[in-house]
């Protein structure tokens, strides 16, 4: 085990190693400038149980088990009889001419199969098919995949089905929003795109280092939900090229987690010491403290990313970022909301640096003045 | 967003109280909104649970699906969504007045309706709704009364509207409050009617950061809509759904309703009440000048599309052809930029963003030539000159339009910029509005000392070619598209 | 080995051929920066006026239709051409000529063998009259919307325009059209082509603006799918700075490394400031003002002897107005000398060519990028305005401003895309920028 590992170890503690996602590593691009979500991360560590360690509610990762239950009852449909809806789609809206498919099933074969073992099927299963020249399709039902992150290799067990028709892969992402007239929800499509992305470049690098060519694995993903107001399925082609140089990029110049760790004190732990109960039992105050130690970069949108948000927010209450993006370039610099105030109000001298922002700010408050003061 | 704007939030934080953004509110308010606050069942596209409508605060009228996974049982809720919804636009229709005297007033609605969700979701809703009932036949073997057709045509209808800078049709109420005040949060945080309310109206005898914490809670306050909350389902929903499925006889189903509608009503509740308390809040805020002509104006767009559905139009298509979203781009932009011009003349607080941004200036008259002649066509012209000493940053250029709020946008063109010890010189040639006289006529032309304010925010109106039909879509845009009128299959449309 | 001028001789006959004797309606021209798109359409204008057709040209400003027509009525003595204008237009003195004729109604131009006209102006013209042949200029910037109410009066149509450009712009949220293939929002080229997928468009092969040094970086950072050459060798475009002895400053060094290499990047201390930062302006203005005390010459093939830098020759560019306008104001602070020197935004640059261009870069002490700044087409205007060097002034940290940016921009489906994307772009430029570095340290 290599130092960074040992490390990134005792800083989790006890706790199991929390695995990656396609939707947590999709979500590395939610905010790929905050340090202290890159070494939980890296970690392995359940960002949800260190807030609720810390007596904060989360706002994310919460479905409804209602929408996961009729998001199973679609996918189930749409792999009903050996992917048949699938492939009917794949010939009629992708317009792939699929004659005769063959069908791999990667899922897991009892509660017993270990990741580790599925993880070498799914690669041979791919590999193989990679060097045959066979012109009919072959779909592959979950497989598991591998990334390096950060130097750390990453199983993906991703809700997916990869097609190979000729000398290409697809991946085909299954997904229980609707396509309605046509359109669908951005920010789910987004989503969507990002993940699929992850699988795209996993299935490149595990092509690569079995020698393949990684260009096998298209850039365009088959997408597939629910039309309109109904259970059918349809498909829609989905080009990923931007988030994938997006995800490359990340990946490559993710600050290097050994850069991070030297900006940590050497005795730092985010061990929640859970007691035989699985509660937590590590004082909040002091958990609260060593999440501090690392530097966050906070700002609203976290709140809908990250299971810290509310954590961060209250570590950054009366900081301006907490107003929002735009709010924060408007003032120029200006870190404390109680700055901020002061300066507009002249009731503090700016420093240098500030000057112009404070003048700004100086004439803005004498404006508001002036038009409320006929309201007041 | 703007440094006013920001400014007002960082006040808002540091006071922990809310901020005016504008003097005025710029959205009419109907003497009599209707409210409608909906839920839909999770992962399904708009799949209708409940909803809460009504014009009286005390007395809502409550909607729940008795099967919410049925089809049937969700065109029921669009037809008793009908009955509430249809009656208030028929009874607004049939009261009109002419426009002006003499032949060619046309007739006018004396009140519009005017509908109020929670929050931008709740729009969606109407949207998606409307789509998803417009399209269907009254007549043949999916036929579905002609109320819930309608009322497709019409959710569609306020929906659009909605898209519009300037509607008064169909308001969130998250949108109409953050026009007017900035919370001490984020823009995102406001998306939530209860946390947004706890800054304006925080419960009895609570500060407003526990109201906050509170509001964010759904277990104390549920979400807004229309999507409940995760927990909700888990604990309520779905043992409830479970069990209306498997009751076996008309009266276990009642019962199982009545718990299920008890339940529903919990979450709505308060949403209710936070709306009509929003729409309160922002009755007592003065309304601005130019408010009441807009209002006339969207009186005549429902006027128009009443009359246009009594005559049997079609229901509005999937998705706009060539033509129909070119014109309404334009129509988007052109009510955009009047909406800014107005609220830009009615407002000092809105006006004072454009003086820090450097399109507009305030200052005061300097020099005043107000009998200059400049020749023209035929005759010489009335072109007086005025100089404004002003210590805005001013953006402006030589040859710039500028207009003046104080009088109904007078035109005036900049002649001349010049920069002082601490400002500007400003000087312009006022061009209109001064009466067609010897000498302008009495107000016209600012005096010496009176303080002005000039900016080139205008609205614009641009004449052009008609935009092409469907059939006329050229050959850059793909040729005539197929025929938007519905056909079976979008009345046979699966639902499930 | 063909020269430069071969080559682009032998697309522009082609180009010709294609459009007159084609019979196809639509054919479209993407050129580069600089590679003589105005020239193109004058001289298809004038070719097919020549042959005795009526010929339509459509551009998108006033100052482009202007343009046009002084050089089509030059190139045509013999014919009239008319200039579509607005009520009350008064023509500039390079208008003045006996064979210009202006009118502000279409029926008032019947002689005309050459009609030019803005975009929107051509939009309002109501008559019954149709044209055979039109030549749109500029045609990435115009609107599809627009495009709709022009067709119908042509029967043939030539589009040229520079893909790399800027976007149409509008402050709606268009996102109802998304996918469409007629989406309004888009540029008229892209939807034309997306409808009538066997247009392929042509390309102009030559940059006969961008110096060797620059047409590289352009060309990956900006045209990743196309071809295109400068026009000259690296070593007949050069810039000679007469040395600075005693009290040289940064803009000093970063005018000495521009006048090397093409390019240099003047980097101020980190500092997140608000977008007319005082100091970031004063830099972006003392280079400019620099460049001229120090009687800078550039020497290319119009002036193989060398030519004293003048400052209409200059553009200093900035992504927002309050930038230009401070900017503007810190010239004028500085005297005289700077009389002349082009402040504008990205914008309002589109087109226009200099020989050194200052760029405030649109970036610089921002906390985060937004859609705006991303644009790939916003910077690209800026760093293709120049025959002989480029300097971009700006605050640390950008690099590091792009690598925080969240990646998590909506997508809608069946939506045009665009490559490059703004944020790789953005990065191409920095990476080359940071090999031509002058770091202003305090
Ligand atoms: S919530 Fe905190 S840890 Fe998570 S991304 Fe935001 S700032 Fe980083």
């Amino acid at each position: 085990m290599s130092v960074v590992d040992e490390r990134l170890n005792a800083l989790r503690g006890a706790a199991p190693r929390k695995p990656h996602n396609a939707r947590t590593l999709a979500a590395l691009a939610a905010n790929p400038g905050c340090l202290r979500r890159t070494l939980l991360d890296a970690a392995g560590i359940d960002k949800g149980q260190i807030a609720q360690g810390l007596g904060v509610r989360i706002s994310i990762g919460q479905m409804s088990s209602i929408a996961i239950a009729r998001g199973k009852g679609f996918e189930a449909k749409v792999k009903a009889d050996g992917c048949a809806e699938l492939l009917r789609l794949l010939r009629e809206h992708i317009g792939l001419p699929v004659a005769e498919v063959h069908y791999h099933d990667l899922n897991p074969a009892d509660t017993d199969d270990r990741i580790t073992s599925r993880l070498r099927r799914s690669r041979h299963a791919l590999r193989v098919s990679a060097e045959s020249n066979e012109p009919t399709g072959t779909l592959f039902d979950h497989p598991i995949l591998q990334l390096t992150v950060n130097g750390v290799q990453v199983r993906i067990e991703p809700d997916l089905i990869a097609f190979k028709l000729g000398n290409q892969f697809f991946i085909v992402e299954v997904k229980s929003f609707a396509i309605l007239d046509g359109t669908a929800d951005s920010g789910k499509v987004a989503a969507a795109a990002q993940q699929s992305a992850v699988y795209v470049l996993a299935m490149r690098e595990m092509l690569q280092t079995a020698g393949l060519d990684p260009d096998m694995v298209s850039d365009q993903v088959v997408l597939v939900c629910p039309k309109d107001f109904s259970n059918h399925p349809v498909a829609e082609l989905l080009d990923v090229r931007k988030q994938l140089a997006t995800l490359k990029r990340q990946l490559d110049r993710m600050e290097s987690v050994e850069s991070v760790l030297r900006l940590v004190p050497p005795d730092l732990s985010f061990d929640l010491r859970l007691d035989d109960a699985g509660r937590p039992t590590r004082d909040p105050q002091e958990l609260a403290a060593a999440v501090f130690q690392v530097t966050a970069r906070y700002s609203p949108e976290c709140l809908g990313a990250c299971e810290l948000g509310g954590v961060c927010r209250s570590e950054a209450s009366g900081m301006v970022p907490v107003l929002g993006r735009v709010v924060r370039e408007d003032l120029g610099g200006i870190d404390s909301i109680k700055e901020a105030v002061e300066l507009a109000t002249g009731l503090r001298e700016p420093d240098a640096g500030q000057q112009q922002a404070s003048d700004l700010l100086r004439r803005a408050y004498g404006m508001r003045e002036a038009a409320l003061g006929a309201v007041r | 967003m703007t440094v006013l704007t920001s400014l007002a939030k960082a006040l808002a934080a540091y006071s922990m109280g809310p901020q005016r953004l504008t003097v005025f509110r710029h959205q009419y308010i109907s003497s009599k909104p209707i409210v409608i606050v909906p839920l839909t069942l999770a992962g399904e596209t708009n799949a209708p649970l409940a909803a809460m409508v009504g014009s009286d605060r005390a007395r809502p009228t409550l909607i729940v699906t008795r099967q919410p996974r049925e089809r049937a049982e969700r065109l029921q809720f669009a037809g008793r969504l009908a009955s509430e919804l249809l009656f208030p636009i028929e009874m607004a229709a049939q009261r009109t007045q002419p426009t002006g005297p003499g032949p060619n007033a046309r007739m006018r609605v004396v009140d519009a309706p005017q509908i109020w969700v929670p929050n931008p979701a709740g729009i969606e809703f109407v949207r998606t709704l409307g789509r998803m009932t417009r399209l269907r036949q009254i007549e043949g073997p999916w036929a579905v009364p002609k109320k819930v057709r309608d009322l497709g045509i019409w959710l569609t209808w306020f929906a659009e509207q909605a898209e519009f800078a300037d509607t008064g049709a169909l308001i969130a109420a998250t949108q109409a409050l953050a026009a007017v005040w900035a919370t001490g949060q984020s823009d995102l945080e406001d998306g939530n009617l209860a946390a947004q309310m706890a800054w304006l109206d925080p419960p009895e005898g609570m500060d407003v950061a526990s109201a906050v914490s509170r509001a964010e809670n759904p277990q104390l306050c549920p979400p807004a809509g229309p999507t409940t909350d995760p927990t909700f389902d888990r604990l309520f929903l779905e043992p409830a759904l479970r069990d209306l499925a498997s009751a076996r006889t008309p009266a276990a189903h009642s019962a199982v309703h009545r718990r299920l509608t008890a339940m529903l009503e919990e979450q709505m509740r308060p949403t209710w009440e936070l709306v009509w308390t929003a729409i309160d809040l922002l009755l007592e805020v003065t309304e601005a000048p130019r408010v009441p002509k807009r209002w006339e104006q969207q009186r005549d767009r429902f006027t128009s599309f009443h009359q246009y559905v009594a005559n049997g139009g079609n229901p509005q298509a999937k998705r706009d052809s060539a033509g129909r979203s070119a014109h309404r781009l334009a129509e988007l932009e052109q009510r955009m930029a009047a909406f800014e011009a107005q609220r830009a003349y009615d407002d000092p607080l809105v006006i004072a963003d454009y003086r820090l941004t450097g399109e507009a200036f305030a200052g005061q008259v300097v020099d005043v030539d107000a009998t200059r002649r400049v020749p023209g066509l035929r005759r010489s012209v009335l072109r007086p000159l005025v100089t404004v000493a002003t210590s805005d940053q001013v953006h402006l250029d030589v040859d710039q339009h500028v207009y003046d709020p104080a009088r109904n946008g007078q035109q005036a063109v900049i002649t001349s910029v010049n920069e002082t010890e601490d400002g500007w010189r400003i000087e312009l040639e006022l061009q209109n509005q001064m009466g067609g006289g010897q000498t302008a006529k009495p107000g016209s032309v600012p005096l010496l000392g009176e303080e002005v304010t000039y900016t080139s925010v205008t609205e614009t109106f641009v004449r052009r070619r008609p935009w092409p039909t469907r059939e006329e879509t050229p050959w850059t845009h793909g040729g005539p598209p197929p025929d938007s009128t519905p056909v079976v299959e979008d009345a046979a449309e699966d639902w499930s | 080995m063909t020269s430069p001028q071969e080559r682009a001789e032998i697309k522009t006959a082609e180009i010709l051929t294609a459009f007159t004797n084609g019979g196809r309606r639509g054919v479209v021209v993407d050129s580069p920066p600089g590679a003589g798109k105005s020239t193109l359409v004058g001289r298809i204008a004038a070719e097919i006026a020549t042959a005795g057709d009526t010929v339509v040209v459509v551009a998108q400003t006033n100052a482009q239709v202007d343009d046009l027509v002084a050089k089509i009525a030059t190139r045509l003595p013999g014919l009239i051409v008319g200039r579509l204008s607005r009520d009350g237009y008064l023509p500039p003195p390079t208008l003045l000529l006996p064979n210009v004729q202006v009118a502000s109604r279409v029926d008032d131009l019947p002689d005309c063998r050459v009609v030019v006209g803005t975009a929107a102006k051509w939009a309002q013209v109501r008559s019954a009259r149709t044209w055979p042949w039109a030549v749109v200029d500029e045609a990435y910037q115009m609107r599809s919307d627009l495009l709709l109410l022009i067709v119908p009066l042509f029967k043939q149509m030539l589009f040229v325009g520079d893909p790399g450009q800027l976007d149409p712009f509008s402050p709606i949220d268009g996102e109802r059209w998304s996918g469409l293939p007629w989406d309004p929002m888009q540029s008229a080229v892209a939807v034309l082509l997306r409808n009538n997928p066997d247009i392929v468009p042509h390309e102009l092969p030559v940059t006969w603006r961008l110096p060797a040094s620059a047409t590289r970086l352009v060309q990956t950072a900006f045209y990743p799918f196309s071809e295109f050459t400068p026009g000259t060798h690296d070593d007949e475009r050069t810039i000679h700075v007469p040395t600075v002895g005693i009290r040289r400053t940064v803009a000093d060094e970063v005018i000495d490394l521009a006048a090397d290499t093409g390019w240099g990047f003047l980097e101020l201390p980190h500092r997140n400031t608000l977008r007319t930062d005082a100091e970031t302006v004063a830099a972006t203005a003392d280079v400019a003002v620099r460049l001229l005390q120090r009687g800078t010459e550039t020497v290319c093939e119009h002036a193989p002897g060398g030519r004293r830098l003048t400052a209409a020759r200059i553009a200093v560019g900035a992504a927002h107005r309050d930038q230009v306008a401070a900017i503007t104001r810190a010239l004028r602070a500085r005297g005289e000398i700077a009389d002349g020197i082009r402040v504008d935004t990205a914008n309002r640059l589109q087109g226009a060519e200099f020989d050194i261009t200052v760029i405030l870069h649109p970036l610089s002490g921002r906390i985060d990028a937004t859609p705006f700044h991303l644009t790939p087409g916003r910077l690209c205007v800026l760093a293709s305005r120049h025959r002989h060097a480029c300097i971009v002034v700006g605050r640390r940290g950008i690099p590091e401003l792009l690598d925080a940016h969240p990646g998590t921009e909506p997508v809608h489906l069946k939506d045009f895309i665009k490559f490059p994307d703004g944020w790789e772009a953005n990065q191409a430029v920095l990476a080359h920028l940071s090999n031509h570095r002058v770091s202003a340290l305090h």
